[in-house]
């Protein structure tokens, strides 16, 4: 039997002093180029100037709405730079940061489903489809910050009647842009995306129900919705569904994107109510964004002080179940 | 490397750089930049900064031991108190700015929140180790005794984590960031006892650390 003598170790084998004592080298020199790696992907983008993005457009000709609400208006600065988009990131900050060069012409709104008269607008008849108002709404988002907005729009049952509703017509979906090129945050937002939301036939025709296209007396910034939103003041924020490209008019309820995600948390009517908490925090108090580190807190008020208004629409349902 | 490291003047040094996360938020807040919910900024950036002191609590052990540099002891008292501190910051921002004193609406969030809850146990975990962190407690309690208190600080890290991944409404990557390096911590210690006991089978209590008496800064 032939035994393959093991190999001598000979003195060229033994690990230089050098290398062996370096374990301690090599573990600064790691953290050293951790450092150096996490300087060269961030540096150039610390310093880089922020995206210009598209400017907003001055609009003209807009008419101001009797029912706009006398509260203090919040700085624009804060509407432009605190925003849950979380096609542009999660962070309160990244819509302003991910969306100055988010393309928003040309922008066409399909609308579809149970009508007599489906068809496709432009932006350019959506800023003609009716006299553009100025309204002052409040905006409770459902985590528990409020804003005060002059958005400029016309209700949205103006397109709707345009289109027809059948009688089979009892939900309206609504569907955001989505493309992943454009909104490279999208995939790690941890929300399924297109955003989806859906109102109530009902809901959707009430005259408070507005379809958005400029805010402040100016087009839409991109990281508040550009080129046209919903806004339904009486409802928690998430509901106010952004940069709109699809709306279906359906049979039955449609599915929601926070509903998806978490439908403990966030249901369909997703009415303001103080008095429903969300699982993980009260409900019962918002800080109005603008007022600075020693605002206090105030009361939610119930629809967000729009009741006298919507409450209609819900009578004799249980809003604690409804939520 | 020791000299540096046992000079006083780094313990100074490291003092003013674990105060620069406050110092910066003063910055900020004077100069009105702290964003359009100060509040919210205030208990974001508190928060993160207890998580981070918690981590950087846990990472003394296993870099002494991993570099052989044992001096690095001399940081880990103020690190774990600088931990607290921020804790106490986050906790009183929210007592006083962000529900205003309302004690009646707090008091229902600790009992019915379970992020509200799980944060709130966390920091309670912390306050008899800040209390028992000086070298008269240590004596006092004796070193094995004192070690086990404040192994409470492996549950105030894993609580910080949970109340962290509980707060988020669907983008976990940063409280699983936290998480994965806290596990590590965690697992470091694990695989350090299990290696012990292996090693000395017969004994009954195995710890890896040494006493800290050894500090007398």
């Amino acid at each position: 039997m032939l035994v393959k003598k093991a190999p001598d170790l000979t003195y060229a084998d033994v690990t230089p002093k050098g290398l062996y004592m370096g374990r301690r080298n090599f573990l600064y020199g790691l953290a050293a180029t951790g450092t150096a790696v996490w300087g060269y992907k961030n540096i150039p983008r610390l310093l880089a100037p922020p995206p210009s993005g598209s400017t907003p457009v001055k609009l003209t000709g807009v008419t101001k709405w009797p029912g706009s609400t006398t509260e203090k208006q919040t700085p624009i600065e804060d509407v432009t730079h605190y925003n849950n988009f979380y096609e542009f990131g999660t962070g309160k900050k990244d819509p302003s940061q991910n969306a100055g060069n988010f393309v928003t012409s040309p922008w066409v709104v399909s609308v579809e489903g149970e009508v007599k008269k489906p068809r496709k607008f432009s932006m350019d008849e959506i800023m003609k489809l009716a006299p553009l108002e100025e309204r002052v709404y409040r905006h409770r988002c459902v985590e528990a910050w409020s804003i005060v907005v002059p958005w400029i729009g016309y209700s949205f049952s103006v397109l709707a009647n345009l289109v027809e509703p059948t009688p089979k017509a009892k939900f309206v979906a609504f569907q955001s842009y989505y493309d992943v090129k454009q909104m490279p945050e999208g995939p790690r937002a941890g929300i399924e995306l297109p955003y989806v939301e859906g109102l109530r036939l009902d809901e959707a025709m009430h005259p408070l129900t507005l379809l958005s296209v400029g805010m402040y007396g100016e087009t839409l910034p991109n990281q508040d919705g550009a080129p046209v939103r919903m806004v339904i003041p009486w409802k928690y924020g998430f509901k106010s569904i952004k940069s709109l490209v699809k709306i279906r008019f359906v049979k039955d309820q449609p599915p929601t994107t926070w509903n998806i995600s978490n439908a403990h948390e966030y249901g369909f009517y997703s009415n303001v109510n103080p008095t429903v908490d969300h699982p993980r925090w009260s409900q019962a108090h918002e800080h109005r964004l603008g007022g600075g580190l020693f605002d206090r807190p105030i009361p939610t008020l119930m629809f967000n002080g729009y009741g006298d208004q919507v409450a209609g629409l819900y009578s004799g349902m249980d809003l604690k179940k409804n939520y | 490397m020791n000299a540096i490291l046992t000079s006083k003047w780094t313990k100074v040094f490291v003092f003013i750089l674990c105060l620069l996360p406050l110092g910066l938020l003063v910055w900020r807040a004077a100069h009105a930049d702290l964003g359009a919910n100060p509040i919210e900024f205030i208990t974001h950036t508190t928060g993160d900064w207890t998580l981070r002191f918690l981590i950087f609590t846990l990472a003394i052990t296993p870099l002494r031991k991993i570099l052989h540099l044992p001096q690095l002891i001399r940081f880990r008292r103020m690190l774990g108190l600088f931990a607290f501190f921020y804790a106490c910051l986050h906790f009183s921002t929210w007592i006083g700015l962000d529900k205003f004193f309302n004690w009646a609406e707090m008091w229902k969030d600790v009992q019915k929140r379970r992020f509200i809850t799980v944060g709130f146990t966390g920091f309670v975990l912390m306050i008899p180790l800040a209390l028992t962190s000086t070298a008269g407690w240590i004596r006092r309690l004796g070193g094995k005794r004192w070690q086990m208190l404040h192994r409470a600080i492996y549950l105030s890290a894993i609580a910080g984590v949970i109340h962290y991944y509980w707060l988020v409404k669907s983008d976990t990557r940063k409280p699983l960031q936290y998480a994965f390096i806290v596990g590590i911590l965690l697992a470091w210690r694990l695989g350090a006892w299990l290696y012990g006991k292996r090693r000395r089978p017969d004994a009954t209590v195995i710890t890896h650390e040494e006493p800290t008496t050894a500090e007398t800064a």
